[in-house]
């Protein structure tokens, strides 16, 4: 496998990809949102409890490709117990590192943990979509659900 | 991997010289990703020769003028160009008059004015229009649109296990009601080359008009629309080696006199008052406004190159490697096949285990291995396999015996990556 290659599918993301966590349905959530990429086929249904200002719990299913599957599993361990302010910030920090130029120097911000992990995928500016799409799916939860899936098309 | 000794297809076919063949594709020699470009895309465009290319050129170099309007030289040569394309391409479909054969920017518009124009006039509440449940978005969402528009009835013939259309289903479900069998030639999604003779004549006997979706027949098999028994047949020019925007929709002439005019404007009329405007006849009738007019000669220099090389001599070396990646995909662990029909043109969709399409299609990009990952515009086909996309390799005569190896080899890779 050439090394460029293990950028994008880092162990980690294969990890989760294969095991992904938090997976499944949340009896005690009071905020979904369905999230779908049309072009790609990738598919999520989020399943947050807030409790307060606090994300309680958060738990996801769907299908779709090793980066969104890996995505999803890594965002809802990233957030499950998080204040719901400090989740927005880790959202625009997430999406300033997958979307930043390729080939530019980045700045990781250490809240971002694990989720560093993803910084190969704006190399593969068609994959930066599959990335994000749990992402901006979360974001449709906590104002409360879309009527239609979000899409990052 | 297993010994490429034997079972690998010739590396030559007499007559067919593919180095050559290759060195008239400039991109060809192209590397991405710092590896030879190996293209196995050709379902969703096929790459041009140099000849469409220079053809484009010189339109633009030579003759540029507007089509069937002036009096001055260009203008001639413009029009004799443009038409002269016109001829091409009757000759190439069989066709037996050039008059039968409307310019459009390719499949989906042809199919799009049958439903307009003849779907229109002759399909009413309570009609049918069959489709088969192999057909792509292009030759599906324009009947839907239409049934839905005269509340008649859309009739989907089912496939079976290996990706062919049922004909017995196809044979029963045909009816007085039905107005309209539409119908692929070759699957995009499977490969699957459908019986049109048969097809057609079963919905003959029941008095229905036959529309083909020749998208991927007309690149890869040849085309006899006589032979075919079929009443209209539509295909593009981009995935027939030459530029996108070009194609065609040839119908039989009594339909095309009997059909109103799809989009109004210049170039389709005879007389124009504000009481009443009169019509060209076709095909011109059908092609309002200024065409692509180096989109046709472009299309016409595909095909004069594609005959030039031979057609049937291209046909069967495309055949060769097609038939060698089927039977070698399976060694691949993990690898599953999705459509295994009786006869099979150009493509072959398969899944991983495991192993996303589109994270397949990445592994091979970075190999320099263009395929395409997706549902491929033909999501009942996808649910009536149960998954929800494959991946696709596609051939056309200018792939090469080891272009198959490298296809193998990047699926391994792949399959080693996302094993658990």
């Amino acid at each position: 496998m050439s090394t460029d290659l293990s950028d994008l599918y880092q162990e980690v993301i294969l990890d989760h990809n294969r095991r992904p966590r938090n997976f499944g349905e949340l009896p005690a959530a009071n905020r979904t949102a369905r999230g779908h990429n049309p072009l790609c086929g990738d598919k999520v249904t989020l399943f947050v409890q807030v409790e307060g200002d606090r994300v309680e719990d958060i738990a996801f299913q769907g299908s779709g490709c090793a980066i969104s599957m890996a995505a999803a599993s890594l965002m809802t361990d990233a957030l499950k117990g998080m204040p719901v302010d400090e989740a927005q910030s880790l959202f625009e920090g997430f999406h300033r590192l997958v979307t930043s130029r390729p080939g530019e120097p980045v700045e990781v911000p250490a809240e971002l943990g694990k989720l560093a992990v993803f910084a190969g995928v704006r190399d593969y500016p068609v994959r930066v979509k599959c990335a994000t799409l749990p992402w901006h799916t979360f974001k449709a939860a906590l104002a409360g659900g879309e009527a239609r899936p979000v899409s990052t098309e | 991997m297993r010994a490429l000794a034997a079972e690998r297809a010739p590396d030559t076919l007499p007559g067919f010289d593919l180095e050559r063949v290759r060195a008239d594709f400039p991109i060809l020699a192209r590397r991405v990703h710092g590896r030879p470009l190996v293209y196995l895309d050709n379902a969703a465009t096929t790459q041009k020769p140099r000849a469409v290319l220079q053809a484009i050129a010189r339109v633009y170099e030579e003759s540029c003028s507007n089509v069937a309007r002036g009096v001055h030289t260009l203008s001639q040569e413009a029009t004799a160009l443009y038409e002269g394309a016109r001829a091409t391409v009757a000759r190439f479909l069989g066709a037996a008059d050039p008059r039968e054969v409307v310019f459009v920017r390719g499949t989906t518009e042809g199919i799009n004015l049958m439903a307009a124009a003849w779907g229109r006039a002759r399909v009413g509440a309570g009609d049918e229009v069959l489709v088969t449940g192999l057909e792509h978005h292009s030759n599906l969402v324009p009947w839907q649109m239409l049934c839905a528009e005269k509340g008649a009835r859309l009739v989907v013939v089912p496939i079976d296990d290996c990706g062919d259309v049922v004909m017995e289903e196809f044979a029963r479900l045909l009816s007085p009601r039905t107005r309209i069998a539409a119908v692929a030639h070759v699957s995009n999604a499977l490969g699957t080359v459908n019986p049109v003779r048969r097809m057609s004549d079963l919905a003959h006997a029941v008095g229905a008009t036959v529309v083909v979706d020749g998208a991927q027949g007309a690149p890869h098999l040849p085309v006899d629309v006589a032979a075919l028994g079929c009443d209209a047949y539509a295909f593009s020019g981009h995935k027939t080696y030459g530029p996108s925007g070009s194609g065609a929709l040839w119908a039989r002439r009594e339909l095309l006199e009997a059909m109103p005019p799809y989009q109004g404007g210049g170039g389709m009329i005879t007389s124009v008052t504000f009481a009443k405007t009169e019509y060209l006849d076709p095909p011109h009738r059908f092609e309002a406004g200024t065409p692509a007019i180096e989109a046709a000669v472009g299309l016409a220099a595909a095909i004069d190159y594609l005959e030039g090389i031979g057609r049937e001599r291209a046909a069967a070396w495309e055949q060769a490697l097609l038939d060698d990646a089927v039977a070698r995909l399976p060694e691949v662990p993990g690898l599953t096949l999705v459509g295994t029909p009786r006869r099979r043109a150009s493509v072959v969709s398969f899944t991983l285990a495991g192993a996303h399409p589109h994270d397949v299609g990445t592994v091979l990009d970075r190999r320099g291995i263009a395929v395409r990952a997706g549902h491929h515009c033909a999501q009942p086909v996808m649910e009536r396999f149960g998954v929800p996309a494959t991946t696709r390799a596609s051939f056309a005569f200018y792939n090469r015996p080891d272009e198959v190896d490298a296809l193998i080899a990047g699926l391994h890779a792949a399959a080693e990556l996302f094993a658990s």
